[in-house]
């Protein structure tokens, strides 16, 4: 596959981004490209755009996050936008208000991006077909997580080049993972061969479907990949609902220099966030040479910024 | 008591030139049906010849289909309780606009209907308020809690028609077979919903591709698979009389199948809903089509379809649950379980008739003839002397399902902008007319 350079935001004519499902490559790549341009701007010392001045962005976060609250409200605030942080948390919902009246509420005050963070799958669609202004997902329940996966190809796109040559190994609790499902469609989507590899009882029915290749034993799901993908696993997933304890899982599926050599040499390694040091993986690891997982948080707000100004060029009056 | 159900003074009827459909004698042939004093007095090709009662009114049918009502063995009504949701009146207008004539409501109100009092108060107020026949199953357990049994005896006298513990399933097999042995004294019947809740756990739709695409947690059908095996060898142990409210894979079917030829008294249902839609119709996380069992994939749907043609799935249910905005306007997996369904029961069975996938005299034994045994019912049948319980339809005439012109309270149906064939022309109960199709 090409990654040909189209004029980028004019390719992408959607206007919410609710998933990475549905989206064409050469949108995934446009919003790739663009983003690359946002980088360029966060590392100079005036980092201000004006494509969306006079608007209003609204992150409307249910679910508790620090790093990509900030990271769109760093995005937003770079492009010139207002914006306001809801962490509706559970006041709201503790007072009886569902997710479409909060949304009718905050839909009165006109905002023109919403991006929202919810934790049941499909809320963020829900609310998308509620409200009359363009919709981000910032992750739902265990379906999407669309930015992360841009944000990881973008990563991955430079340090490796094209990511159709590349095999990447998602590690972990697919089971729960919004973040697992956005990267396996987008990596599929751009040609590269996808591995899904953890404990049978964090692989969910239906996987292999989805196009990737499963494991059960990470040494030989390791063996010659371009890029490890590490999940993070909650700690009340390992009590013996899920697996027994963090040290049977650390032993055969935390990450660490033993595993990561059965990898390609210069394998690249990265988690989404936040970590469990010692649980998927090794301290040694998250900081050594082959981790990228501080380069992931600098392209998190350069991909925001894409999204936004992609989404900016659909709004009305835009 | 209303009086003009007490009187009856409706005039005779005689429904002319019809095609009549009694699968209670496997008859379907051209012929008259003749109602008088709330009953039938005759019908078929011999009712042609009849006399015809002093006063008839006579309608010419111009071949449309003459049945018996449908007798809906599993509907949720709000009332008690949920008044929000469904009243016996509205639930009452919405079946007689779906052509059923009898609805078999479940106990799940508030309160619970396990008690005799309750019983009566339902039959007293259906009477006064409901346009068809409303008839409880009394709950198995004491406030369907799955552990004292209720009393079948002085419950059944009051009028309850079976039990059952409705949406809940009994997961404690001694209970459960206690009440398959006890009931068996009463010749009554156990309807049971069968669900494991562990290993449904936190399950919203049906396990597998879709579910995971969805980010969805799945409900295996092991879940169903595996109590319904298990009430089945308790059935056998009681010998009592089972019924499986609703199943919904190729797997339950396989163990009906293999029950029924051990000559066990065992049955059950469909919903109307399964046989036509599957899990992929849920789109983009439509609650309206989150139900419980859930919906399952096409290969299910198929075997569904299979059971109801050679008649291992004995009845056809709506499973009518109605639920307003405050429990389905939520994401996926936070939204109630359930669908309302009488308005639509008749129609979505005739999919398969259209399709000619099942003939319609099977389809009208599963959704009255069949029921009415179970239940011991004098309807569901068109020989003299049973109940003027009867529906006037056109099998082939085209609509749209426009879900603001249900009439239940509740809009929550996956049937929003349907293309159904077959509606209902004329629904007849007691020999009084409840519904005549006036266009949409």
């Amino acid at each position: 596959m090409n990654e040909l350079k189209a004029s980028p935001a004019a390719v992408f004519a959607h206007r919410h981004l609710l998933g990475i499902e549905g989206l064409l490559p050469a949108e995934i790549i446009a919003l790739l490209d663009l983003a690359e341009e946002a980088v360029e701007v966060s590392r100079q010392v005036e980092k201000k755009k004006a494509v969306l001045r006079g608007r209003t962005q609204i992150n409307l976060f249910f679910e508790a996050s620090t790093r990509t609250q900030s990271s769109f409200e760093l995005a937003g605030k770079r492009l010139g936008a207002d914006v306001m942080n809801m962490s509706v948390g559970s006041s709201s919902v503790k007072k009886g208000e569902t997710l479409i009246d909060t949304a009718m509420t905050l839909n009165a005050m006109n905002p023109d991006i919403l991006v929202v963070r919810h934790h049941a799958a499909g809320a963020v669609h829900l609310l998308a077909q509620k409200v009359g202004c363009s919709v981000i997902n910032a992750g739902d329940g265990a379906h999407e997580h669309p930015t992360q996966a841009l944000l990881d190809a973008l990563t991955i796109r430079r340090h490796k080049g094209p990511i159709h040559d590349l095999t990447v190994a998602i590690c972990g609790d697919i089971l729960h993972s919004r973040v697992a499902r956005s990267n396996i469609m987008l990596l599929n989507a751009l040609g590269a061969r996808v591995r899904c590899i953890g404990p049978s009882t964090l692989l969910p029915k239906g996987l292999d479907r989805l196009g990737v290749e499963i494991f059960t034993d990470m040494r030989k799901g390791l063996k010659d990949v371009d890029i490890v993908m590490m999940l993070r696993l909650q700690r009340e997933r390992m009590d013996g609902s899920f697996v027994p304890s963090v040290r049977e899982y650390f032993h055969f599926f935390g990450l660490d220099a033993e595993k990561l050599a059965y990898a390609r040499p210069g394998a690249l390694v990265m988690h989404p966030g936040p970590m469990n040091r010692g649980v998927e993986i090794d301290s040694a690891i998250a900081d050594g040479p082959q981790s990228l997982i501080r380069d992931q948080v600098e392209m998190g707000v350069a991909v925001r910024m894409a999204v936004l100004e992609a989404l900016a060029q659909n709004l009305p009056n835009g | 008591m209303n009086p003009d159900r007490l009187k009856n003074n409706e005039r005779p009827l005689v429904l002319a030139n019809a095609r009549v459909i009694d699968p209670s004698r496997k008859l379907d042939a051209r012929g008259s049906v003749i109602l008088a004093d709330g009953m039938i007095v005759a019908a078929g090709p011999e009712a042609d010849s009849a006399a015809v009662p002093d006063g008839a009114e006579i309608v010419d049918c111009r071949g449309a289909a003459v049945m018996p009502g449908l007798i809906d063995m599993r509907v949720f009504i709000g009332e008690p309780g949920g008044e929000h949701r469904e009243t016996f009146a509205s639930a009452g207008q919405s079946a007689a606009a779906g052509g059923v004539t009898t609805v078999i409501m479940m106990p799940d109100t508030d309160p619970v209907i396990d008690d005799v009092a309750l019983v009566d108060f339902i039959a007293r107020r259906t009477r006064d308020t409901a346009l068809v026949n409303v008839m409880p199953m009394a709950a198995v357990t004491k406030g369907l809690k799955g552990r004292e049994m209720t009393e079948f005896g002085l419950l059944q006298d009051a009028g309850a028609v079976g039990f059952t513990d409705g949406r809940h399933s009994i997961t404690n097999a001694l209970v459960l077979r206690r009440a398959l042995t006890y009931a068996r004294d009463f010749g009554a019947l156990i309807m049971h919903h069968p669900a494991d809740p562990d290993l449904t756990g936190s399950g919203v739709m049906n396990e597998g591709e879709t579910a995971t695409r969805l980010g969805l947690s799945g409900i295996p059908k092991e879940a169903e698979i595996i109590m319904l095996e298990r009430d089945i060898r308790l059935a056998a142990l009681t010998r009592g009389r089972y019924h499986a409210a609703q199943i919904s894979c190729a797997e339950s079917l396989e163990i009906i199948r293999r029950a029924k030829k051990a000559g066990l008294a065992v049955s059950c249902g469909v919903s109307a809903t399964h046989l036509a839609l599957n899990e992929l119709d849920i789109g983009p996380y439509r609650t309206f089509f989150r139900l419980s069992p859930p919906l399952r994939s096409e290969d299910d749907r198929q075997a569904m379809i299979e059971g109801v043609a050679d008649g291992s799935i004995d009845v056809i249910v709506s499973s009518h649950d109605p639920q307003d905005v405050d429990t389905k306007r939520h994401p996926f997996a936070e939204a109630a379980d359930g669908a309302v369904g009488l308005e639509t029961l008749l129609a979505a069975t005739l999919r398969l008739v259209n399709n000619g996938d099942v003939d319609l005299l099977t389809v009208a034994r599963a959704l009255s003839t069949r029921p009415a045994e179970l239940l011991g019912l004098p309807g569901g049948r068109l020989t003299p002397g049973a109940p003027a319980d009867i529906i006037l339809v056109d099998p082939a005439m085209p609509w749209i399902c426009d879900g603001e012109k249900l009439r239940s309270r509740s809009k929550n149906t996956p049937f929003e902008g349907a293309r159904f064939e077959g509606r209902v022309l004329r629904t007849i109960v007691a020999g009084r007319t409840v519904y005549a199709y006036a266009g949409d």
